[in-house]
């Protein structure tokens, strides 16, 4: 198990699993929100193709969650 | 260096392909922009040994171009190849309903890509819904993880062309029977002609409305069911951009490819989903004829397996259509483009205006326009004007960074 920080938060990964599936696991559905009607929006098609699940990744935003794999020491937010 | 053959998706079809070249003494490159080899089908499955293939992963490719003696593909690096194999397989395809975009709602390959490549379980309890065979799997899949499913939701109902190739295929009603039994034992319900048509909740689901639906899917007999994770596939959209930026002919949704899997462009082969949605079985098959037509003759063995496949996913993909009456799940307020947040009421006001076919619609209220290119929204907004779902032309098929295309260019020149 690896562990990587959403908004502060301690988030476990096991190796290799997606940013993604590990918040989703951890019981965080949602971790932005839409810009106009301000909708939560967390994982949907979960292969890349929806772009539902954007984050920021080391200070890199938009960044597909169901993508990119967890690395320990990973800062994860919005 | 160039290589004999660029294969780009690592599902069944490219892998096989891959395999297959190497050994055949091809120089062949196979890429895939997610970090494990296996598509959607093999997600989590044990790495293959791929002796004699230059592996790329993690290489989204964003788009290919003809070049003297071959084709670039463009990635965040660029393989050169005087062959190019398009393996890039399909998406689930998705109709809107009121609270689909909800976190808790899950596409059902997603689903079941979270247990078999993340080893998550989706949520405690669930419904699966929507239409096709691949519902099933899905749902034993997720038994398996330890999902509580509360139901599975066929929304066609049972045809007569559907058992007829059942009975004609006696592996493929074997795996269908295992299926049903799988979710009997497990006193998971099975319901023909009922669809989810709307999902509750504040910041997530909390429960989805279900309903009786007419042969059309016009729905009648609603009732709530308590559930925190819901799985919608209504079928596949096969990923043709690549195909469409080279200029392949295409037929409906998917890239035309004759018995040896050449495409309409001189040099340019397509196997699997791209082809015309048939499952993992018939994407081995066609992997491996791609690279016959390269070195030798096909097998005939393996074109009347090809054959006969095909013809068990004509006869699915006519058992389970889309159909009109999904149209009166929506309410004016229904997100249709989950990216653009564009509802069903500003779809009308464009319509009124005049825009008649999905482009005009886009210019005017936006669906498709944004980070998904219209991937989830494409079917329903084409199906709200009146046509058939058509492939939209992207000239990125993934989203790049401007420093990539800065290094890019200075890659090329060097």
């Amino acid at each position: 198990m690896i562990e990587f920080r959403f908004e502060g938060r301690a988030i476990s990964a096991e190796e290799g699993q997606s940013i993604g599936a590990a918040l989703h696991a951890a019981g965080i559905r949602s971790w932005r929100t839409t810009r106009f009607g301000g909708r939560p929006r967390g994982l949907f098609c979960a292969i890349g193709a929806c772009f539902d699940c954007l984050l920021t990744v080391n200070g890199v935003p938009d960044q597909r969650a169901c993508q990119t794999v967890a690395r320990a020491g990973d800062e994860v937010g919005p | 260096m160039s290589y004999d053959l660029a294969v780009v998706g690592a599902g069944p079809a490219g892998l096989t392909a891959a395999r297959v070249a190497a050994k055949r003494g091809l120089r062949v490159a196979l890429i895939d922009g997610y970090a494990r080899t296996g598509g959607q089908f093999l997600r989590g499955a044990a790495q293959p040994r791929l002796t004699g293939v230059e592996v790329k992963l993690g290489q989204r490719v964003w788009a290919v171009e003809k070049s003297p003696g071959g084709f670039q593909v463009h990635a965040s690096a660029t393989t050169t190849a005087a062959t190019l194999l398009i393996a890039t397989g399909a998406h689930d395809t998705v109709l809107p309903f009121p609270g689909w975009d909800l976190p808790g709602v899950l596409t059902a390959g997603g689903a079941q890509a979270l247990v078999k490549g993340e080893r998550i379980r989706p949520g405690a309890e669930m419904v699966v819904a929507g239409t096709g065979p691949f519902l099933l799997p899905v749902a034993v899949t997720l038994l398996e993880a330890g999902v509580r499913v509360k139901e599975v939701l066929e929304a066609n109902r049972p045809s007569p062309l559907m058992a007829a190739a059942l009975a004609r295929n006696p592996s493929k009603a074997a795996e269908a029977l295992a299926y049903v039994r799988r979710l009997a034992a497990a006193r998971v319900p099975y319901r023909t002609g009922h669809a989810v048509v709307a999902a509750h909740g504040k910041d997530s689901v909390e429960g989805v409305t279900v309903a009786r639906l007419t042969p059309e899917w016009r729905p009648y007999a609603w009732r709530t069911v308590d559930c925190d994770t819901v799985a919608v596939g209504y079928g596949f959209t096969p990923q043709v951009d690549l195909a469409l930026q080279l200029g392949c002919e295409l037929s409906g949704d998917h890239v035309v490819a004759d018995d040896r899997q050449r495409t309409s462009v001189e040099g340019v082969l397509a196997a699997g989903e791209v082809t015309g949605v048939a499952g993992a079985p018939s994407a081995v098959v066609e992997g491996a004829l791609a690279v016959h037509s390269l070195v030798g003759e096909p097998p005939p063995r393996l074109l009347a397996e090809k054959a006969r496949l095909r013809r068990f996913a004509r006869a699915l993909e006519r058992s389970y259509p889309v159909r009109d009456g999904w149209r009166d799940w929506l309410t004016p307020d229904t997100v249709v483009c989950r990216c653009e947040e564009v509802t069903l009421r500003a779809i009308d006001e464009a319509r009124d205006l005049g825009a008649h076919d999905p482009r005009t619609l886009k210019l005017l209220a936006r669906p498709g326009m944004g980070w998904c290119q219209g991937r989830m929204c494409g079917h329903a907004v084409a199906r709200l004007t009146g046509h058939e779902p058509a492939p939209q032309k992207r000239p990125f098929a993934q989203p790049i960074t401007l420093a990539d295309l800065t290094l890019h260019d200075r890659e090329d020149n060097a």
